[in-house]
This record gives C-alpha cells, structure tokens and sequence, in this order.
C-alpha cells in the first residue's frame, strides 16, 4: 500500500471515531466538554488536503458537522450554569431525598402562585341548554328505544347480504370498468356524449348513482368533463386507456348540481 | 377625562379576558389582547396589574420560550400568554380550601424540584420512585396523573417528564430551588 494511500486510511478511521465519539455524547447525555474541539479542529485540517474523492468529503462533512452539534451542547450547558436556575444537581437531589413532606409543602407554598380563573355560564350557553333540556326525552321514553328485540341466530346467503346492501354485487372497481364501458359504448362519432344523456335514468335515485359513479371515472382517469360555458353544455369524454392526471396538469374540481330540479327538466326536455 | 374612560373601559374588558376562561387552557395570548384590547393593550395591562396588587393579585406573563433578558419587545408580548396569579402566598390551611392536600402538594413540589435538578427532563419511574419514599405507593400514581392532566407536568411517549405550562405559570422555580437549597435538613 502506497503512503498516500496508507495515510488516507488513517485520516478516514480518525474522522470516524470523531463521529462516533460525538455521537455517542449527544445521544447518551454525556459530557460534551470530554472533546476538545480545537484538537477535533486540527485533525479535520490535517486530513483536508488530501480528501478527492465525494464520499471523502461527505465523510469530513459529517465530522464538522458532528462537532458542531457538540459546541452547541457546549454552549447550552455554559447557558444554564449561567442562568440563576442553576443548582448542583446532587446537592439538589440530596436535599430533596432529606426533605420532610411538610418542609417540602411549606417550601413550596412560598413559590407558589396559583393561576385565578373562573368557569363561567354565558346567556348563550344558558339558552342552548334550556332548548337542549325541553327537546330531551324521558329515560323512560328513551330507553324503550334501545330495547333490543331477541332474535334467533341464522344464517343468510350472499344473495340476501346483497339484496340487503349488506355485502356489493360486485366490487367497485370491477363496477367502474363496467361503467366506463357503458360509457364508451354511448358516444357518437365526436367520442362525447352530453353529460345529462349518460347520467340521468328513470328514477332520480339511479340518477344520483350515475353521477356519483361518473364522478369516479373523472377524477380516476378514465374520462374527462368538457365544458362549454356560453352554451352551458357539459360533455362527457371517455378516453381509451385510464390516465393518470396527478401531478401532469392542474386538477381542478367542477361542482355539478344534480337536483331534483335539474332532473325533473331533463326528463321534460327527452320527452318533448 | 375621557381619556381616564378610555382606559376604564379597556380595564374592564381586560379584566373579562383575563379572569374568565375562553379556552381549554386559562390565560389569554398577547396577541389576543391586542386585538381586543387594542396595540396599547401592555399599557391597560400595567394599569390593571397595579390595581390587582392591592388585591394580592397579579398579572403574570409566560413568554414562549426564554424570559427575555432585557424589556421585551411587542412581537415577545403577543406571543407570551398572560394569566392572573396570586401574587402573594397560599397558608397551608387555604390550599385544603383549594383542594390540594399536604400529600398532593408536598409530591408536586417534589416531582417539579426532581425535574429540576436534572436539567428539565426526568424518567416518571425516577420521580416515582421519589414519591414512594414518602408517599404510600397507592398515591403515587393517582398524584402523578394529577400534575400532568393539571398541566404541571408533561410527559412523552418514552415516559419522560417535563415541566408543564401551569408549572411555568405558577411556580417561581427560582425561589423555590434557593429554598430548598436553604433547608435545613
């Protein structure tokens, strides 16, 4: 092995036991005054000229950095000699293990100084509770309620779970291809259907399904909203394959309102 | 003569402020204040602070982090939170009127100066430990989960005790480290 590279060795091994040793401080609560700083100081600059390659200088950048968290617990430790909160800690601890419990109340109470505050009723809060008090029922009322009717144990299908909306016929994802599908099927040659046309249905509660599901395909990447302000026309468009949009474009979230109302128009609007 | 009014009437808000509790904690935050009470608000403050001294009252600021060595500035206020404290001394015969027995008080003022003298920060098996020295054991626990709902004593997922707001708020730790220093036992 060449000198240079010899000597290299060795300025590496001492940086790593600087680290090491700084470490250890921080995390054990040791001393930070067992390392001189100014000898840590000349070993860094000892070795500094013939650092080359990166992972040498991350090295010597760690042992800078190591020791500067040491010269802050340093100064920490001066702060607090310095503050007049500073008291031996062994003194302290003895004369709290011989102190007497009324020596240490009476010690106490002349440092003492409690916060005075008040809980108050306000005439708002006075006023909720009045409204609260008359719309409550009686216990004898209430818990008639939650008397629980006995039952014998069963058993029960899968069909009857989903016919009870208890389990899903299907589970959603499978459900939204299926609607993207349906989706795909419905538009005309410009490849967009009128958002009223795919969502609404004969019941207003399959209407609200519709929408809900389509707002799934938009915001999943499977079709996307066009909207035509001026003629107050909103398309929609599936697209071939699901697209993933976060984080390629600004997503944007559109409010549309699928009231009774609007519902009610639309099927006005089919028929005549 | 209206001036005199002007302040009587920031006095009276303040005194509202400051007296009832509007959160979860007591005190009120100096930010607070001055949009109550206006930017003057440490002026009403040192007026209403002299009145409640005839009192034995007095208003106390706990600022963030470290008091401020020299007069603090606006920006230290707004963020310190003021309470209303005794300014004087509780006798042992009023704390049991406040419902703190000789047990409770005297374990309190043992966890806080233990805490203390290990610069801040001490294991609550440590502190315990300490109490049932003193105390029976069946109280230890019952008292410590006391400091810390109280907001004398804090403690984190590793079991380690801090002082608490209430503690800074109330307790003059200087005074109370000089005297117990000064005990004779």
């Amino acid at each position: 092995m060449s000198l240079k590279k010899r000597r290299k060795k060795l300025g590496e091994e001492r940086l790593q036991r600087i680290i090491d040793l700084c470490m250890s401080i921080e995390e054990r609560g040791l001393d930070p005054f067992i390392v001189d700083v100014d000898d840590v100081i000349a070993v860094v600059r000892e070795y500094f000229p013939d650092w080359e390659l990166p992972e040498e200088f991350c090295l010597d950048a760690e042992a800078i950095h190591q020791l500067a968290s040491i010269i802050k617990l340093q100064s920490d430790w001066v702060k607090h000699r310095s503050t007049s909160l500073y008291a031996d800690p062994f003194l302290l601890e003895e004369k709290i293990r011989r102190a007497g419990k009324e020596e240490f109340a009476n010690i106490f109470l002349k440092a003492w100084h409690p916060i005075v505050e008040l809980e108050q009723i306000s005439h708002h809060s006075l006023a909720e509770a009045i409204k609260y008090w008359q719309s409550l029922l009686p216990l004898s009322e209430r818990w008639m309620k939650f008397v629980s009717l006995k039952t014998e144990a069963g058993t029960a299908t899968r069909e009857e779970l989903i016919q009870q909306r208890i389990l899903a016929e299907k589970i959603f994802s499978e459900e939204l291809e299926g609607f993207w599908e349906e989706l795909k099927q419905n538009v005309g040659e410009e490849d967009k259907v009128l958002y009223w046309d795919f969502v609404g249905a004969d019941t207003y509660s399959e209407t609200l399904r519709r929408a809900y599901m389509t707002s799934f395909l938009v915001t999943y990447g499977y079709a996307t909203l066009e909207v035509h302000r001026l003629e107050e026309e909103m398309f929609l468009k599936p697209f071939e394959k699901p697209k993933s949009l976060v984080g390629e474009e600004q997503l944007v979230s559109i409010p549309v309102s699928v009231s009774v109302e609007e519902w009610v128009k639309w099927k006005e609007g089919k028929r005549g | 003569m209206k001036r005199k009014s002007y302040y009587a009437r920031k006095i009276k808000r303040a005194v509202h402020l400051l007296f009832y509790r509007h959160h979860k904690k007591p005190g009120v935050k100096g930010w607070e204040l001055k949009k109550r009470l206006g930017a003057d608000y440490p002026k009403v403050l040192n007026i209403l602070d002299n009145f409640l001294e005839k009192l034995d009252l007095h208003i106390k600021t706990v600022f963030e982090g470290e008091k401020p060595a020299e007069k603090p500035t606006l920006e230290e206020l707004n963020r310190a939170r003021f309470y209303v404290t005794l300014r004087g001394e509780l006798t042992p015969k009023e704390t049991k009127l406040c419902g703190w027995r000789i047990d409770d008080i005297a374990g309190l003022a043992m966890s806080i100066s233990y805490i203390i003298s290990k610069k801040g920060r001490a294991p609550r098996e440590e502190v315990e430990e300490l109490l049932r020295s003193k105390l029976p054991g069946w109280r230890v626990d019952i008292n410590m989960n006391r400091y810390v709902r109280s907001g004398y004593l804090a403690e984190d997922e590793n079991k380690q005790l801090y002082i608490d707001w209430r503690t800074r708020a109330e307790v003059d730790q200087n005074v109370l480290v000089d005297l117990l220093l000064e005990a004779e036992s």
